[in-house]
């Protein structure tokens, strides 16, 4: 098809430019249309449902009345919220710096490099749900292989995902110390969740960190060595300020995605023993008791949680990231 | 072509020189990444193992109870009793974990069709087309990765019922979330970028338009990073679990992972080999497809990087 402008180029353009544009405006239609009615309404949708008294549909307006409620001392968002910012600052620290250590081993000129990093990489690419059921049997106080190997090397059995005890305590109890409640620490539940959200996790922000490693030139590290650098000052003055930008991103996915927790936390536990995170209550609130509202308004405020972070994150990266 | 295809996905070329030649790679490095391999596996291992003892060997805690360390014989007849004890379908008369598989299948090719298509026509605009608010545009297709799921979880579920779409325990409620999305229009256009510009203008002097230049050109050239989202929708979507439960309530109407899920709540899930079975049988077209074609998932996480 020839175009209008290819004959007659000056009153051909405009007739073009329209064209094109109309065309445009065809192709993004499908994906649009599909945000604007699944995406942006139900924002809008969900607000003015979480102020109401819902259940099938709309019963009496409330106005802020579930926000109150859920921002009200005793009400059970605090401890969830409190779950979720124990499960995020224990699970991301532990996934960045194992998957950092990861990547760089791997990062070496070693044999059997992809091999490592296919199988690394597995458990993020399994369903959750699986993988999920399979460590709740792992954990299994009675038949489970984790405390089968306990018992093999003479320890303690733990009772794990069903344990509500703070870790603190546990070890305080071990040496026969007794600890005040509020240095209880994280539940061995929680801290067993974390576990498994490391061992999912970690092949997949070894994966990011190994992308970010190849794009350092290596005349870098030439030069660096040229200057007598050894192993520790090329990573501490190379590596780690070049990294710098990988390094911020996948903290700030992996901070979000620990935040949003949901699939693994609901197949282990359903949100007992010290589990219930905030995006387990909000579940909880709308599956099992079918408050739209009250649900909604968890949501809006879990989601203000993640907004603040993620600029706080954006603040400290402006800082600190070399670009 | 290889040239082209290769461009966007360069990144991922680990093996640029790190520096260091091979002979001073310290063998503790090979203890640590074989004792994070194992680790990895193990889960994986144990689920298989255990899928195929039978009960007294799984409360014996034997990780390994056949010959040579043992004397039981592998059960192959624990996948059989575990699709026996989900039930059967009233419907179609198959067993119901079929019912499942299949309930999979068409949600995960309609997921697949739907936001390849979707991705790959608007990717095409915002890489090729200059029109009024595209910036804005754009802007607005990534505000869709910003918006966390848990915001719009609930009022998603309350459209499907019978006040409001009443699509609720069908097929399009189970899809309508995930027919287009933001990672795949990104991951696309991207690729589109990529490709020079000049093969437009030589398509053009041949007299082709638009359409035909996406569907002859573009769209051959792009098939890795296609191929790349079809793969990650398959994984995500054959995953997909807390939209399904919402908007379904009829076991005929459940996908695998809900089905696994709810068999574990049951009499017959609670012995862990016939849960593990159906485990097993969850993971398997993932491990299987994964194993064929994991290059396209790591080239497609870390081009676009998006979405844990």
């Amino acid at each position: 098809m020839v175009t209008a402008e290819n004959v007659h180029p000056e009153p051909g353009w405009r007739l073009g430019k329209a064209r094109e544009a109309l065309l445009a405006y065809a192709l993004l239609a499908p994906a649009l249309l599909l945000f604007i009615a699944f995406t942006f309404f139900p924002i809008g949708f969900g607000l003015y449902i979480s102020l109401h008294n819902w259940r099938l549909g709309p019963r009496e307006f409330l106005g802020l009345g579930n926000y109150i409620r859920a921002l009200s001392l005793n009400s059970e968002f605090w401890p969830s919220l409190g779950a979720t910012l124990t499960y995020s600052l224990l699970a991301v620290p532990l996934q960045i710096s194992i998957a950092l250590t990861l990547a760089y081993l791997l990062f070496q000129k070693i044999r059997g490099k992809s091999l490592f990093r296919v199988v690394m990489f597995l458990p993020w690419v399994t369903s959750t749900v699986a993988t999920a059921a399979v460590w709740a049997r792992l954990y299994s106080p009675d038949i489970g292989l984790i405390n089968g190997v306990l018992k093999n090397l003479g320890l303690t059995p733990l009772r794990w995902l069903l344990e509500d005890k703070g870790v603190f305590t546990l070890i305080a109890r071990g040496l026969g110390v007794a600890l005040p409640d509020w240095l209880r620490g994280p539940s061995l539940a929680m801290v067993a969740v974390v576990i498994y959200t490391t061992w999912v996790f970690v092949g997949y922000n070894m994966t990011l960190f190994l992308a970010g490693l190849g794009n350092i030139p290596g005349e870098m590290y030439e030069a660096a060595k040229i200057d007598g650098a050894n192993g520790w000052q090329l990573f501490r003055h190379i590596t780690w300020p070049l990294l710098s930008p990988t390094t911020f991103f996948v903290v700030l996915i992996t901070v979000i995605g620990t935040l949003k927790a949901f699939n693994h936390i609901w197949v282990m536990t359903q949100g007992d023993n010290g589990t219930q995170t905030a995006s387990i209550l909000i579940y909880r609130q709308f599956y099992e008791f079918q408050r739209a509202g009250y649900a909604s308004a968890l949501a809006f405020l879990l989601s203000a949680v993640i907004l603040v972070v993620t600029i706080v994150q954006n603040r400290v990266a402006a800082e600190r990231v070399n670009y | 072509m290889a040239t082209v295809t290769a461009a966007p996905f360069s990144q991922v070329d680990t093996r640029r020189a790190s520096g260091r030649p091979l002979g001073e790679v310290n063998p503790l490095i090979y203890l640590v990444l074989i004792i994070v391999g194992i680790a990895s596996l193990i889960p994986f291992v144990w689920m298989v193992l255990t899928s195929v003892k039978d009960y007294g060997d799984v409360v014996s805690l034997r990780f390994w109870p056949w010959p040579p360390l043992g004397n039981s014989t592998p059960r192959f007849d624990n996948f059989a009793e575990a699709i026996r004890l989900i039930g059967v379908d009233r419907d179609t008369g198959l067993p119901m974990f079929f019912r499942h598989v299949l309930n999979t299948a068409a949600v995960t090719a309609i997921v697949i069709a739907s936001s390849v298509t979707t991705s790959v026509l608007a990717a095409y605009a915002f890489a090729q087309l200059e029109f009024p608010a595209k910036n804005a545009l754009f802007i607005l297709v990534l505000a869709t990765f910003m918006i966390p799921e848990e915001l719009i979880l609930v009022p998603r579920a309350v459209m499907m019922n019978k006040n409001y779409l009443n699509w609720y325990n069908t097929l399009p409620a189970m899809v309508a979330p995930f027919l287009a999305n933001a990672f795949g229009i990104f991951l696309i256009r991207q690729f589109f970028l990529q490709i020079p510009r000049d093969l437009y203008d030589a398509a053009r002097i041949d007299g082709a338009g638009h359409m035909r230049y996406l569907t002859l050109v573009m769209i051959p050239l792009a098939r890795p990073a296609i191929l790349t989202l079809a793969l990650l929708e398959f994984i995500w979507t054959w995953n997909e679990f807390r939209w399904i439960q919402l908007v379904t309530s009829s076991s005929n109407m459940r996908t695998v992972s809900v089905g696994l899920v709810g068999f574990l709540q049951t009499d017959g899930g609670a012995q862990t080999q016939l849960a593990m079975a159906v485990a097993v049988m969850v993971v398997l077209p993932v491990v299987v497809l994964y194993f064929f074609t994991q290059r396209y998932f790591t080239e497609g996480i870390t081009t676009t990087g998006l979405k844990g």
